[in-house]
């Protein structure tokens, strides 16, 4: 293993040596410059990153393979529903009670009659379409659905047996999450948060591994996209703040065993702390799965960066793209169980705190 | 930035679609798959238990049963002591008893011999008395006879009534 990463970073060398030849020999012939669109690294990635109306398969421009998706839209003259497919990739102004049209950021908007947006408008509608991300969470659920229940199913026709096929894979993490997530950070009481602790683990897992998946059923970006990840987020902290017990709350208003003056310090900040998990919680997973996105993606850009200078180096940086992406893709399997862990760890400590019943606290006044 | 505002439809089906799988995952999985792991534990424990119970169960057993062959042992030996002790006491008994017999026989031979040996003496007391009466009998019947033949009978006497 060591050593084919050693050829291969020796191939890299000669790759970008290679290239930094060729830069020089593509700026002596002037006729190799420049195609007709630049290639725009930026735009590509926030595109592939960001949620859209259609699922992108491949292509660009005319021939552009993409499964379109529906669009509901909720206005003030009602209800709107229709395919994507009908905006012909952003080209189109679709009609129905208004005018829509896609703009650069895969948005609907509203257009007038000379095709201007209606910024007013625009702001009263509802985008509740299927989206990408709608339309792999929908996937994601139902592949957890038929998993989760086929293995409940295993359980029931094997019961008093040992596990057998896709409910002994699972078997060890669950008990993993019972054992060392919750009953360690919430104590006794775990049982009735298991069934929340154990679906965000695997939606979250299951999403990570989906978006890594670069075509269709995978390929978006969902559990790197700041609405999922704020929701889950929000139920931790919807399921905290309900639990919280006496003890909880007086932590947060009144720190015991901290002198009065410092309480008027401390309390605004515990009182921030309380919303700062759940917003903590939504930019760790959200950061890190999008980051994991965009650096696969930033090196895939780089073969079509360097291609468009010369095709060779564009070859070239194509295999050490590809090689890096690889093991980027093997780091990234492992930040997606990682997430997946420290979301649901984090849920079970916040969970825990909010049960916490007071104990001495000699140690805090020493 | 668009990345990080987060879209409102999205937001309303992830709530939906996410409150929906954890009711039915919930129900329907995740209650079943902790019940069975739970039962399987326990009964995995349960099996445990009845094994150490069991196991301390013969220890207790093979215990008792040694403790009754030790207490029958002993009970044996103080069985045996006691006859023993009753046995040497009964022989003890009945020597003192044939001793004091013995004793007491003695007792009465010497008080026999010493009554006998009384009436003995008193006979010969007896005997020397009319001995004596006798022969002052016959001295003084033959008392005129002089003084030198008077000795010489007496002396005749006294040989004839030798005691021995």
């Amino acid at each position: 293993m060591i050593t084919a990463i050693k050829t291969n970073l020796k191939y890299c060398f000669t790759v970008i040596f290679f290239a930094v030849f060729a830069v020089f020999t593509a700026s002596a012939n002037p006729q190799e410059e420049t195609p007709t669109a630049k290639f725009d690294a930026g735009k590509l990635i926030i595109e592939h990153i960001s949620d859209s109306h259609e699922w992108h398969v491949m292509g660009e421009g005319e021939s552009v393979v993409a499964l379109p998706l529906p669009v509901i839209l909720y206005t003030d003259k009602g209800l709107e529903f229709f395919s994507s497919g009908n905006f012909k990739h952003g080209k189109a102004t679709c009609a129905g009670n208004y005018n829509y049209k896609l703009n650069e950021k895969n948005q609907v908007e509203v257009v007038g009659a000379n095709n201007e947006v209606d910024a007013a408008a625009t702001a009263k509608i509802w985008d509740f379409s299927i989206t990408k991300d709608v339309a792999s969470l929908f996937f994601s659920a139902a592949l957890l659905l038929i998993i989760f229940l086929s293995v409940a199913g295993s359980y029931k026709k094997n019961a008093g047996h040992a596990p057998k096929g896709i409910q002994s894979f699972f078997e060890p993490i669950i008990i993993f999450i019972r054992d060392d997530i919750a009953k360690q950070s919430i104590g006794p009481k775990y049982e009735r948060f298991m069934p929340y602790l154990l679906t965000i683990f695997f939606f979250i897992w299951f999403g990570n591994l989906l978006g890594m998946i670069p075509l269709l059923p995978g390929g978006a970006n969902l559990t790197g996209n700041i609405a999922i990840t704020g929701t889950l987020a929000v139920f931790t902290f919807i399921i905290t703040t309900i639990n919280a017990n006496k003890n909880y709350w007086h932590h947060v208003f009144a720190m015991p065993g901290v002198p009065k003056p410092i309480l008027i310090i401390l309390t605004p900040i515990e009182i921030m702390g309380v919303f700062l998990r759940p917003f903590v919680l939504t930019i760790r997973l959200f950061a890190n799965i999008t980051a994991g996105h965009i650096i696969a993606l930033s090196f895939f850009c780089l073969i079509f960066i360097f291609g468009e200078m010369h095709k060779g180096v564009g070859l070239g940086v194509g295999v050490f793209a590809v090689a890096f992406n690889v093991f980027m893709g093997l780091l990234e399997l492992l930040v997606g169980l990682i997430q997946a862990y420290v979301f649901t760890l984090l849920s079970a400590i916040y969970f825990g705190a909010a049960l916490e019943e007071p104990h001495n606290h000699k140690e805090s006044i020493i | 930035m668009e990345l990080v505002k987060p879209a409102i439809g999205l937001v309303f089906w992830m709530v939906i679609t996410f409150g929906a799988l954890f009711f039915i995952l919930a129900k329907f999985a995740w209650k079943p798959i902790l019940g069975m792991l739970d039962e399987r534990e326990k009964t995995i424990a349960d099996s445990l238990d009845q094994a150490n119970k069991a196991r301390a169960e013969m220890a207790a057993l093979t215990s008792k049963n040694l403790d009754l062959l030790n207490q029958a042992k002993e009970e044996r030996n103080m069985i045996l002591h006691e006859a023993k002790e009753a046995a040497d006491k009964l022989k003890n008994e009945m020597l003192a008893k044939a001793q004091q017999e013995v004793e007491a026989k003695i007792q009465t031979a010497f008080r026999e011999i010493e009554i006998q040996k009384r009436a003995a003496i008193t006979e010969v007391k007896n005997s020397v008395g009319l001995l004596a009466l006798d022969i002052a009998e016959k001295v003084i019947r033959k008392d005129l006879k002089g003084n030198a033949e008077q000795l010489e009978y007496v002396n005749k006497l006294a040989k004839e009534s030798n005691l021995n």
